[in-house]
């Protein structure tokens, strides 16, 4: 089979995407789509991934608390990747383990293990956008970005810190969604996220996430070590701070199955 | 230098006139600057400690501020696919609403269910479409008897819902944020009724009520201000038959209200509820400084004399008592300051500054502008007023007996003032025409009241609502509170664990328990926490580290006393019998149940403040000490007895007639000022008897006094019409108190004197 009959053009359109110069007469939604593809594109190939992410929630009293999760992912070619999340604090969420298989459209597949009661617990839910252990993260923000999830339009480019940023808007295609639209901030050099706003079921101002202290793994992927989250609305804000990431440990599917969440420790 | 004030207003009245406009204008700019505040906030001082812990538990928490569509099928029940459907998409539309963060209804109450080991979370009502009758009995079953939905979001009989939607303002700009909520909720009740005309749709809430204090002000406004003008108008035509007078006597009182409201502009006054009523007010005080320079202006024409000095001599007399008589009144309107409620001390205050300057206009534009009206009165024949004369006789030959008899009575209505109970029902501060009282009793009576008291309690400990004996005492207190003959509803978290558990355990009803151990609990809600849709989450009843929790009751309509006492019995139960948490209740009708004793007490220092400075005024400027002392009964009763006889008209006593007795004494006080210089003038200077005295002071000053009470009472009776019965209330007894005043100064003061001053001259005769 012939994926390209004409090896010429070929060449030259891959040149023209990879440079990120769009020359085409695009329409902002193609141009927005392009910028989402480019961005998933780059970071592809990153195979298995294992971290530690510590939670510090805040609320308007400026009380705080923490959480700490370990999470390893696997990177899936034709869906939404598999990630498996083990929860450390608080102690007595111990050894809870959160499996899920994320689709790019309609509801995840979704276990937890819950060690008080020795059981693995299906979660058949439609609901993503809920606050993700109390933090002003949504479960919807924190799984793996698919090109498939929003509709796309491209906004503008702008200045972000040293860089120059694409500002692409995203539609949440997924009707339980909590948002009506992000607006994101994507750095023209190494397609990395700096800042996303989001706007609530009325189109308010809800949240806004700011990325910080990128930090690149594998000569390739691009990974941050901070993501500060603020409501707006609240004034409750919660910062993600990342740490260990480790890139191929030859984790595999084996490693992300029902049996899997129990010996998960 | 007051004979040149008036020698410029007779000399040059076109110059007065445009100086007093341009004056009058550059305060009356300020006016731009005046705005409205409904939220309900305002009438608590910011270091008031039930808003405190009001405040600090909705940063802990989430605010609690709402509107609650109530949705009441003309017949039959809520149940019918048809009805569910239409509760559905008001539920969706709700999430428009500007600065909603949650809404809860039955529709998506996130029901949870057992499938082997799957946990199912969805919405009770998750896609209207494909519901059919068959469901209905089904799911009234589960929705009629979920203690979280129960009484809350359903009546038990399922014939009435609420959708209830959080609101969370963000307080940048308040004059605007309430009223943007409240187009919107209007709109979705217009779509709601027109594609529903078998259901009635009722709002309330606190959002509702909030709007509910800016709307009926406004009403009052364009209702009450023009019927005020309309009888002052009317009284001063008909009782001094003068058109050039009332028409001066309106430009008085429109320049002193508009550069108060004006000056408050400038200063950085916002208006409430309250302090909106300050044009009535001042209207009514302005008339008494004008009522009284045109009678003796037109007693002096009458006797032929020439106008520029028929005005000359009026103002000479007058201006003594009237200046006088405002620096009282203002200093009972400020007496408010001492109020724990804002709103009260921007009343007073911007009244205190009105008082005085209708005393400076009256004394300069007012008469400048009678210079400039035509007047034409025939010279006539002093007319006695056969009536006053009547009236002093009388009571000069009836002393013996009307002294004890007017003790007696007014001992027999003080005796009735402590029988008032205190109340602040912030429902009933709006009567039953205004919309949000409506819809709130129809709640009342179907659903749940408006009462709510929520209790957070704190382990101290992160994650400490987990623990078995926390979850124990929450589970007790709730069952107990649950049981209290005050309770529709309470909410609390045991419900949620209680029902994970049974879920957990393949929903068998003999698991509906709370789990054994710490760790289960904990992982449970981890397990729920995950799978719910955003704004339905668990934040409103945890803290961040989950150290505690919150309940929130729904009460029936309580007086502020039940409240208090309710509360007094919820901290009893912990002390009994969970010491080790601390414990803190708070809530919208906790602050108001308290405000009203709090600003009693504070008023109390007031009032007496007020006393001892209008009682030593008037002692200087009657020259007498004694006549000073024998003031302060004629002063002091007529509060008393306003109180007393408020018994039997409404017999509760709140934060609005808190400072009716301070701003009432500022009023009285001017009778008995006007009486007793009179009486004074009578006795010292022309050196007559005491029952001379008497009739020469009701001779002289009882037709304006009779007039001015007329003209109070009616003003203030305008007032008592206001929808808003914070207004309302101060109004009515407010006018009761002036009138009693009247017949205490009428009745009372003259034979008093007539007995304490005999026997006090005499006494400093012996001693000569």
């Amino acid at each position: 089979m012939k994926l390209c009959p004409k090896p010429l053009t070929c060449i030259l359109s891959a040149l023209l995407l990879g440079s990120a110069s769009f020359t085409f007469a695009e329409t902002a939604e193609e141009k927005g789509l392009a910028i989402a593809q480019q961005t998933k594109e780059s970071d592809k190939g990153w195979g298995d991934m294992e971290a530690q992410m510590t939670m510090v929630l805040r609320n308007g009293q400026g009380q705080e608390s923490i959480r700490e999760i370990r999470l390893k992912s696997l990177e899936q070619e034709a869906d939404g990747d598999k990630s498996l999340s083990i929860f450390d604090k608080p102690l007595d969420v111990k050894g809870t383990a959160f499996l899920s298989f994320s689709h790019p459209v309609g509801a995840d597949d979704q276990w937890l293990y819950l060690p008080a009661l020795k059981r693995v617990k299906r979660i058949a839910s439609r609901n993503k956008s809920g606050p993700f252990m109390g933090s002003e993260f949504a479960y919807e923000d924190l799984t793996s970005f698919e090109i498939e999830k929003y509709t796309y339009k491209y906004l503008r480019d702008e200045p972000c810190g040293t860089e120059q940023c694409y500002v692409v808007e995203q539609y949440p295609v997924d009707e339980f969604s909590g948002y009506t639209r992000r607006v994101t901030w994507i750095d023209q050099s190494e397609n990395r996220l700096h800042k996303i706003d989001f706007f609530d079921r009325k189109d308010a101002p809800l949240k806004t996430l700011t990325y910080a202290d990128y930090q690149q793994y594998e000569g390739k992927h691009w990974r941050p070590d901070l993501m500060k989250m603020v409501n707006h609305q609240t004034n409750k804000n919660t910062d993600l701070i990342w740490t260990n990431y480790q890139f191929k440990s030859g984790l595999s599917d084996a490693d992300f199955n029902k049996n899997s969440l129990k010996r998960a420790q | 230098m007051k004979e040149r004030v008036f020698d410029v207003a007779l000399k040059h009245p076109i110059w007065v006139l445009l100086a007093s406009i341009i004056l009058v204008v550059a305060a009356a700019a300020g006016a731009k600057n005046l705005v409205f505040k409904s939220d309900y906030r305002v009438f608590f001082s910011e270091e008031n400690p039930q808003l405190t812990a009001f405040e600090s538990m909705q940063k802990i928490y989430s605010k609690s501020d709402n509107v609650a569509f109530i949705i009441a099928p003309k017949e039959g029940s809520v149940f019918t696919p048809k009805r569910l459907a239409a509760i559905h998409e008001l539920t969706l539309q709700s999430w428009q609403v500007p600065y909603s963060t949650r809404v809860d209804s039955i529709t998506n109450f996130q029901n949870t269910v057992a499938e082997d080991d799957d946990l199912i979370v969805e919405d009770l009502v998750l896609d209207p479409a494909t519901l059919a009758q068959a469901d209905m009995p089904r799911l009234k079953e589960l929705a009629t008897n979920d203690p979280l939905m129960r009484s809350k979001l359903i009546s038990p009989e399922g014939h009435v819902s609420v959708v209830n939607i959080t609101i969370q303002l963000p307080g940048i700009n308040p004059v605007a944020e309430v009223p943007e909520v409240v187009n919107k909720i209007r709109e979705l009740k217009t779509q709601f009724i027109t594609a529903n005309p078998d259901i009635d749709l009722y709002l309330s809430g606190l959002i509702m009520m909030n709007n509910s204090f800016a709307e009926a002000s406004q009403n009052d406004f364009t209702t009450l201000v023009p019927l005020m003008f309309l009888i002052v108008v009317v009284a001063i035509i008909f009782l001094l038959r003068t058109f050039s007078g009332a028409l001066a006597t309106i430009v008085i009182i429109i320049f002193t209200i508009i550069s108060t409201m004006g000056l408050a502009g400038w200063t950085g006054f916002y208006l409430t509820g309250p302090s909106i009523s300050t044009p009535t007010v001042i209207m009514t005080l302005a008339v008494a400084d004008c009522v009284h320079i045109l009678a003796t202006f037109f007693y002096e024409l009458r006797q032929g004399e020439e106008k520029s000095k028929a005005l000359r001599t009026s103002l000479r007399i007058n201006f003594s008592p009237i200046f006088l008589t405002s620096v009282t009144t203002a200093i009972g309107f400020l007496s408010m300051n001492f109020s724990d409620s804002p709103p009260f001390r921007d009343l007073g205050n911007m009244v205190a500054a009105g008082v005085m300057i209708a005393f400076i206009l009256s004394i300069t534009l007012f008469p400048a502008l009678l210079m400039l009206l035509p007047i034409k009165i025939k010279p006539q024949k002093e007319n006695k007023s056969v009536l006053m004369d009547k009236l002093s006789a009388f009571i000069i030959s009836n002393r013996t007996t009307l002294l004890p008899s007017m003790t007696v009575i007014i001992l027999a209505t003080v005796v009735f003032v402590p029988f008032n109970k205190l109340n602040d029902d912030f429902v009933k501060y709006f009567d039953k025409t205004v919309p949000f009282r409506q819809a709130t009793d129809f709640m009342q009576d179907n659903l749940s009241g408006l009462t709510s008291i929520e209790i957070s309690i704190n382990t101290g400990q992160s994650s400490g609502i987990n623990a078995p004996a926390y979850l124990k005492t929450l589970d007790n207190f709730s069952g107990w509170l649950r049981a209290q003959p005050e309770t529709d509803h309470v909410s609390t978290l045991t419900d949620i664990v209680k029902r994970l558990n049974k879920n957990m355990h393949g929903d068998d009803p003999a698991f509906y328990t709370l789990p054994a151990n710490r760790e289960l609990a904990a992982q449970y809600l981890l397990l729920y926490e995950l799978s719910l849709p955003y704004g339905l989450d668990l934040n409103n009843q945890l803290n961040v580290d989950k150290s505690s929790s919150r309940i929130i009751g729904t009460f029936k309509n309580l007086t502020s006393n039940e409240q208090i006492k309710l509360e007094e019995r919820l901290y009893k139960w912990f002390e009994d019998n969970a010491p080790q948490y601390t414990v803190q209740i708070a809530s919208p009708t906790l602050m108001f149940a308290h405000i009203g004793q709090r600003n009693i007490q504070s008023m109390l220092i007031g009032i007496t403040f007020a006393l001892i400075l209008i009682s030593a005024l008037l002692g200087i400027a009657l020259k007498s000490v004694r006549y000073g002392m024998i003031s302060l009964l004629p002063n002091l009763a007529p509060a008393a007895m306003g109180f007393g006889i408020w018994y039997f008209i409404d017999g509760q006593v709140g934060l609005a007639l808190s400072v009716v007795a301070g701003m009432t004494m500022g009023i009285v006080v001017d009778d008995t000022v006007h009486f007793l210089s009179k009486y004074r003038h009578a006795r010292i200077d022309k050196g007559k008897s005491t029952e001379d005295a008497v009739r020469y002071a009701f001779a002289s000053v009882g037709r304006a006094l009779w007039i001015t009470t007329l003209v109070l009472v009616a003003g203030f009776m305008v007032l008592a019409q206001s929808s808003f019965k914070i207004n309302a209330d101060m109004g009515l007894l407010t006018a009761i108190t002036i009138l009693i005043a009247l017949i205490v100064d009428f009745l009372f003061l003259p034979p008093l004197l007539m007995k304490l001053d005999n026997t006090a001259v005499i006494e400093t005769t012996k001693e000569k």
